[in-house]
Formats: structure tokens, C-alpha cells, sequence
């Protein structure tokens, strides 16, 4: 059975429909979830996609957090239910407190759109575990609040709980210790600043994407 | 009574300023030398009904925590004056 997985709809959000043509691609099937709705129903996994939820009002994420659909998120990611966001969503889910740290204004100062070179450096989370360690990844980023921040001992507990899951090859926008991405304790719930829905068809440029959104929906049948 | 409150949303220390440290280094070509540890931030103006200067406050600072900042990396100072 094809996996089911939710793509969430903030106003402002705007790479759903990227994110829902690359899964579908993968052969899941993809329901829309606006964030009023208040439960995600027997979907299997979530998605949280780039845009300016709210406009970025205030910080990115900052009131797309107190959405009505964002309890039933972090229920579901406490449930071990999987949820990925990625870039706004990334925000989302650390606004919320469902990742840990938070994304700063690029550190020179500019919106950046171009590919960049990742580096997989943990394959424990839903997003990596069908990708080798070390593998390079070349995926897109679109951001101007992508510096990944936290303080000393959250990147010391990041880093010993092997939940960095994807650093930069070589650092855009001055993310502590080239941080790309990164995933919560169990694995299940995973940010990142790239969109692997951008590398998902050879006409745009890259398939790298793939890996990651291939292993997502891996992980589904794993817990059914 | 109604309380006028401001609060101002400023980066933790130890946190990056990259806004803060464009304008310190646009400040030489303007002709102001000397300037250093410049900071941005936000400010916020707030009209407050409370019964006390302390309930505003505390109110005031519970949703400057809570919304206006992101304690991860920034911290909110609150300031209050009588209508």
C-alpha cells in the first residue's frame, strides 16, 4: 500500500506542490493539510514544506508554530510518526520546539538560491536512513534565515546523539559546525535547510533529492 | 488601568549579529568613527490593561517569551509607563 503522507499548507507556504509531485513520484500517495485542520487522520507521514508561513512575520515559524494543526503534529512526532521539514518547515519545527536551536538571518546578509554540496554524516533518522555515510548530495537551498544556531551544549548533545544529519560541503550562509540538518533523539523528526524536492527529476538539475524522499517513505511500512 | 508598554527584541550574546555588524562597518564611510558593539533589534509597543504595574509587567513579559522573542537566541526586556 502506497504510504500517505501530509503536506502542510500554511498561508504563505508555497513549495507544496513541489513537495507533493516529488513524493508522488516515489509513489505516495499525498494529501494537502491546511493548518487549521486539527488532526492528520491516518496519515503516515508529514511533511512540512518551504514558503513564508505567515509571511515570516515576526521570525519565520514564529506564528505558523501556534497553528491549530501543529498540536496534532507534535503528537504525532511524539508518537514516532514521521515529520520532516524542510527549510520554512525546518523553521516551523524549531519555533515549536519539536527540534532543537533555531535559523538566523544568513550571515552575509543575502537571500541565497543556488545548489550547494551536502555531505550525509548520520543515516539515524527517517530522511537519511537509505543514504550511506559520507554519501554527497547535491540539492538546492532558497533562504535568507538558514544559519542554524544553538548553544554549546545542544551542539554537544547533537553531535554525541549523532542526530547531524547532513552538513554543507562547504558552508553558504555560517551555520554552526555546517549544519544542514538535523533530527530529533529518535530519529523520526528531521529539519533541514535544502529542499530535496528541488533534486528529485533530472530536468532540474539533480536527483539527489531522491535518497532522502525514497527513505521517508521507507520508513512508513516500518510502522504499520 | 492601561499601561504603555515597549519591549525590546535583542540577539543573546555570544549570538551572531550579522544586521549589527553591516551597520557598524557602513559607519567609517559616513564619517563616524569610534562607533563599536552595535546590536539590532526590534522594538514592539504595546497597550496593556491590568490591574497593577507588576500583573502588566509580568503579562508583558510572559508573551514577549512566549511570541514577540525566540529565547533560543534572543531575549526580550520590557519597559512600562502609566497612560
Amino acid at each position: 500500500m502506497a504510504a500517505r503522507v501530509g503536506v502542510v499548507v500554511f498561508p504563505g507556504t508555497n513549495c507544496e506542490h513541489d513537495a507533493a509531485v516529488a513524493l508522488e513520484q516515489l509513489g505516495a500517495e499525498v494529501r494537502y493539510v491546511w493548518h487549521h485542520e486539527v488532526s492528520l487522520g491516518d496519515l503516515d507521514a508529514v511533511v512540512l514544506p518551504g514558503g513564508f508561513a505567515h509571511g515570516d512575520y515576526l521570525r519565520p515559524g514564529a506564528i505558523a508554530r501556534f497553528s491549530q494543526i501543529m498540536e496534532a503534529i507534535g503528537g504525532f512526532a511524539a508518537s514516532g510518526g514521521p515529520v520532516v521539514g524542510i527549510c520554512n518547515g525546518f523553521q516551523v519545527l524549531c519555533e515549536a520546539g519539536l527540534l532543537p536551536g533555531a535559523l538566523q538571518k544568513n550571515a552575509g546578509l543575502t537571500f541565497l538560491c543556488q545548489p550547494t554540496e551536502l555531505v550525509v554524516t548520520s543515516v539515524a533518522s527517517v530522511l537519511t536512513s537509505g543514504a550511506e555515510l559520507g554519501q554527497r548530495l547535491s540539492i538546492p537551498i532558497n533562504h535568507f534565515s538558514g544559519s542554524y544556531v544553538c548553544d554549546e551544549a545542544t551542539l554537544a548533545m547533537l553531535r554525541d546523539e549523532d542526530r547531524v544529519i547532513l552538513r554543507y560541503a562547504d558552508n553558504p550562509n555560517g551555520s554552526v559546525d555546517d549544519i544542514a540538518g538535523i533530527a530529533s533523539t529518535a530519529g523520526n523528526v528531521v529539519g533541514l535547510m535544502p529542499h530535496p524536492e528541488r533534486a528529485s527529476s533530472a530536468i532540474l538539475g539533480s536527483t539527489d533529492g531522491l535518497v532522502l524522499l525514497a527513505s521517508l517513505l521507507d520508513a512508513v511500512p516500518a510502522r504499520r | 488601568m492601561r499601561f504603555a508598554a515597549r519591549v525590546e527584541v535583542t540577539l543573546r550574546d555570544g549570538i551572531a549579529d550579522p544586521e549589527g555588524a553591516t551597520i557598524e562597518r557602513a559607519l567609517p564611510a559616513l564619517g563616524f568613527t569610534g562607533v563599536h558593539d552595535v546590536r539590532a533589534g526590534r522594538s514592539f509597543r504595546l497597550s496593556v490593561d491590568a490591574e497593577t504595574k507588576d500583573e502588566a509587567i509580568a503579562m508583558t513579559q510572559s508573551l514577549a517569551d512566549r511570541l514577540l522573542a525566540n529565547p533560543v537566541i534572543e531575549r526580550a526586556t520590557v519597559e512600562l509607563s502609566e497612560h
